[in-house]
């Protein structure tokens, strides 16, 4: 057994690959369940789908995909951020437009510029062609990320909460706001090596929901959502190379699997907890 | 009472001269003038979109006036956000996050500074202090998924409690809850008011305000009435706020009460 899960590490990039899969694992559901308690999971998608004109030029102009991760992620918050507030057609109506917006022009960006670029390793991640120094960026990404929802947890989760009472309290609540957003894009930018546009959300929502069924309170939920979501990246990592799969898809799969099997366990604690009260 | 605390409540301590609020071109409050004093327990009442909400986000400094002044201690509210505590309608919170009792009521004692140094046995003091003037401390360590409506608006209370601030403003504090969580929570009220706090509350129900509450500010986007409940809130008055439905007022002695607004 020991054999088999250490046969990967006779490679380097395996285990490039294994630091930026857990990396990318602990970055995204670190931050899930402020999403998907935050209802943002649309928001991410969006946010996702916008890096692809970014990419575009920054590839064009000689830039890797990790090297653009944070100032793309800044652009990204603050511009989703800015036109969420400014316009009056709806919060979902405005994301929606963006997403599908940006999305096409990244395309049109792509062949304009004859920019090469495999777009099914973008849609879907190719984390076995990370370098060592998209390893580093990546890691640094997750570092930061740490430090600044720690620093800031307690803010950030009244804010969620109540965002009137953090106000009124005196909190800065533009500063949270666009604080997350751009936590948010930065986890996601950096990760899309590891799954790809389509896929990050995956990573993003479902260890999260996954801990949620579980767990009781915000905080725990928080500890099991990262650790479902490394166990995802790195399990799929392991099943992308014994069975030649895609990585970013094995990933969510094994996320998915994670969600059912924490949705029966509910189910049946539920049907438990039912059955005691009847009988007694 | 002594003189001193006779001096105290013979203060102003929030002073409306002429508050005007619009939001674009529609008004939601028209120079409205009221005057409290400290520790006061001030019911405000007006039907659905008279500026109740509109007057709370003033006071607690979230919204700019557009004419007139609104001053705290004579200072604009952004200026002295510390002082007041505000308890928001309880659909505008974000109950999806499972946090615990505990947890809600230590946003009381949040601030800006995340490397502000609280001794940790302070702030579990101040938690504890607040669920324990509430009735909630044994709930401490629960989640708020399993309390009931009452309980919530308690914890919420106790999160303001938490912040030791002078003025606390409570936006439907009984709606969605029953009337004996009603009766609770106004007994709650009535025992943070003898600590000198002045309180507002927002509240649908014109009935017996005489019975709760020391003034009654009567708001359909202009100040309607404002003074003692048993005398301002005549038929005409209740007719200014909510049109010719003059059954809302149950108690039928003030339909016998000849007295004048103070408008």
């Amino acid at each position: 057994m020991i054999e088999i899960l250490l046969d990967p590490f006779r490679y380097d990039f395996m285990i490039r690959s294994l630091i930026t899969a857990f990396a990318s694992g602990a970055m995204l559901s670190l931050l899930g369940p402020f999403t998907i308690n935050r209802n943002m999971g649309f928001m991410a998608d969006a946010m996702a789908h916008a890096t692809l004109p970014i990419i575009a030029v920054g590839v064009f102009l000689g830039f890797s995909i990790s090297e653009l991760g944070v100032p793309a992620a800044i652009l990204i918050a603050i511009f989703l951020g800015l036109i969420i507030k400014n316009t009056n057609v709806g919060e979902d109506t405005a994301i929606g437009i963006i997403f599908s917006s940006f999305f096409a022009l990244g395309f049109v960006l792509i062949s304009l510029l004859n920019v090469t670029v495999n777009l099914e390793d973008l849609l879907f991640g190719q984390i076995l062609a990370v370098n060592i120094s998209d390893v580093y960026i990546v890691v640094s990404l997750l570092i930061l990320v740490i430090l600044v929802t720690v620093i800031y947890f307690k803010q950030l989760l009244f804010y969620s909460f109540d965002p009137i009472g953090a106000e009124v309290k005196g909190l800065n609540t533009t500063f949270l706001n666009y604080l997350f957003l751009i936590l948010l894009s930065i986890a996601i930018v950096g990760s899309l090596q590891t799954v790809g546009i389509i896929l990050v959300l995956s990573m993003l929502i479902i260890p999260a929901a996954a801990a949620k069924l579980v767990t009781e309170t915000f905080t725990v939920s928080i500890g099991v959502s990262v650790l479902f979501g490394t166990i995802s990246s790195i399990t799929g990592l392991y099943l992308s190379y014994f069975l030649n799969l895609p990585s970013g898809p094995s990933m969510s799969l094994v996320a998915t699997t994670i969600f059912v099997f924490a949705f029966l366990s509910k189910k049946i604690r539920e049907k438990g907890s039912l059955a005691t009260v009847t009988v007694s | 009472m002594d003189t001193k605390e006779v001096n105290s409540a013979s203060t102003p301590l929030i002073i409306s001269d002429g508050c005007c609020v619009h939001f674009g071109n529609i008004p939601a409050l028209e120079s409205v003038n009221f005057s409290i004093n400290k520790g006061k327990k001030v019911a405000v009442v007006g039907p659905n979109g008279g500026g109740k909400s509109t007057l709370f986000n003033v006071l607690a400094g979230l919204i700019p006036l557009t004419e007139g002044s609104l001053t705290i201690e004579g200072k604009s509210p952004s200026e002295v956000k510390g002082k007041v505590s505000y308890v928001p309608q309880k659909d505008l919170i974000n109950w999806n996050f499972p946090l615990s009792v505990k947890q809600v009521v230590e946003m009381g004692l949040t601030t800006r500074n995340s490397f502000a140094l609280f001794s940790r046995n302070k702030v579990n003091e101040k938690i504890k202090k607040a669920l324990e003037d509430v009735g909630l401390l044994e709930k401490i360590n629960k989640s708020i998924k399993n309390l009931s409506g009452g309980q919530l608006q308690r914890v919420l209370i106790a999160r303001a409690l938490a912040q030791d601030s002078e003025i606390l403003l409570l936006d439907e504090a009984f709606s969605a809850v029953d009337i004996g969580a009603q009766e609770d929570i106004m007994q709650l009220i009535d025992n943070i008011n003898l600590d000198g706090k002045t309180i507002l509350i927002a509240t649908h129900d014109v009935n017996n305000l005489e019975e709760k509450f020391d003034e009654v500010l009567c708001l359909n986007k202009h100040c309607c009435a404002y003074g003692d409940p048993a005398e301002v809130l005549t038929p005409e008055v209740i007719e200014e706020m909510y049109g010719s439905h003059n059954s809302l007022l149950n108690n039928k002695a003030h339909f016998n009460n000849e007295g004048s607004s103070n408008d």
